[in-house]
């Protein structure tokens, strides 16, 4: 059975790509078949995020117009076995492609792969409406920020008008400095407002900037991002993970040491 | 005694928690938060005509549906309006 996954959020910059990234790199390490697939058409980032750009030949947009067989537009991922990206096209807008071609194109590639993860562009028009349009279930990322929630409960809204039951919500960027300070919201504050189940929460992790920048999903590492999206991943197989409690996780040692810095404590 | 400053200050957090419930409630509706105010009035009004309220601290909210993602889609009005006196009309 393939299961497939739509990452969105409604507002930018909160880490749609980067989770995409990496819940995709996690799943395909834990031995599952793996495509991502980019559809922010004119805006192509999952490819650089993932350190594939220098591989592409066709795009999504070909694909759909037929300039190419699916196998052909597919990049294979050298560093796990399993994982597959679906570039976007870099120079069409979202109109070139409608949400029948892609739900034609995700139902090819559902017999051939068990999890298909969709990078959703930012907004609710056209491209939201493809990526959306062929998922069975729906990650939504927020950062704990007043902009980006309310764009994300504008996303559930949406979902929800669509049929969608399995609405999953990330919370990235926690800074829990910042939530013992009383300057942030609680991740308990978020799931309140929002109202859906919250499969992780990431913390605020330079890793992820260090990551990205040498095209390498951090996904199972020893950073507290690798690690939070690793436990998102064992969730989305099905896993009870408990949310781990950072204070107590990080060592007597590093705390004397004081290598790790303080926005690193709380639960991942 | 007065508190000092920082005693009374909301935290940052609490204000965006305030914020965002307020807003959502418009947003969810998709009407603005003066309509919003003006139901709330209407309503009080109406009630008073039977009872005496606390119009002064009556909420109003909207839900899409009672639990999210089950059951039935239409969204709900819910009025909370304490009442001061079951019998007397202001």
């Amino acid at each position: 059975m393939s299961e497939v996954i739509v990452v969105t959020s409604g507002k930018g910059g909160v880490g749609k790509t980067t989770t995409t990234a990496n819940v995709g790199t996690g799943l395909a390490a834990a031995g599952k078949k793996v495509v991502l697939i980019d559809t922010d058409i004119g805006l192509r980032n999952l490819d650089v995020v993932m350190g594939l750009e220098n591989r592409i030949v066709y795009n999504l947009v070909d694909v759909v117009e037929g300039s190419c067989r699916v196998k052909q537009a597919l990049i294979r991922d050298k560093r796990y076995a399993g994982l597959y990206l679906l570039p976007s096209a870099q120079t069409r807008d979202k109109t070139a492609v409608n949400e029948s071609q892609m739900k034609k194109l995700i139902d090819h590639l559902r017999d051939q792969f068990d999890y298909i993860l969709l990078d959703c562009p930012a907004g609710i028009e056209q491209g939201f409406k493809n990526a959306i349009a062929g998922a069975d279930r729906a990650l939504v990322v927020t950062t704990p920020e007043v902009s980006a929630i309310r764009d994300a409960d504008r996303i559930i809204g949406l979902l929800e008008a669509n049929a969608f039951e399995k609405i999953d919500l990330v919370i990235n960027r926690m800074r829990y400095d910042m939530v013992k300070r009383g300057d942030m919201m609680t991740v308990e504050d978020v799931v309140d407002i929002l109202s859906v189940g919250l499969i992780g929460v990431v913390p605020d992790d330079e890793n992820v900037v260090i990551a990205t920048n040498q095209g390498e999903p951090l996904v199972g590492n020893h950073t507290l991002a690798g690690r939070a999206y690793k436990n998102i991943c064992m969730r989305i197989l099905g896993q009870d993970i408990p949310y781990l409690d950072l204070d107590q996780s990080i060592s007597f040692w590093t705390r004397v040491t004081g290598i790790f810095h303080k926005s690193q404590e709380g639960r991942v | 005694m007065r508190l000092p400053n920082f005693l009374k200050r909301k935290s940052s957090r609490e204000v965006a928690k305030d914020r965002l419930k307020i807003l959502l409630i418009s947003d969810r509706v998709n009407c603005s938060p003066e309509v919003l105010d003006m139901i709330k009035q209407d309503i009080a009004k109406v009630i008073s005509r039977y009872m005496m309220i606390d119009a002064e601290n009556m909420e109003i909210q909207v839900s899409k549906s009672s639990s999210r993602g089950r059951g039935n889609k239409n969204p709900s009005l819910y009025a909370n309006v304490p009442i001061l006196d079951l019998h007397k009309i202001t």
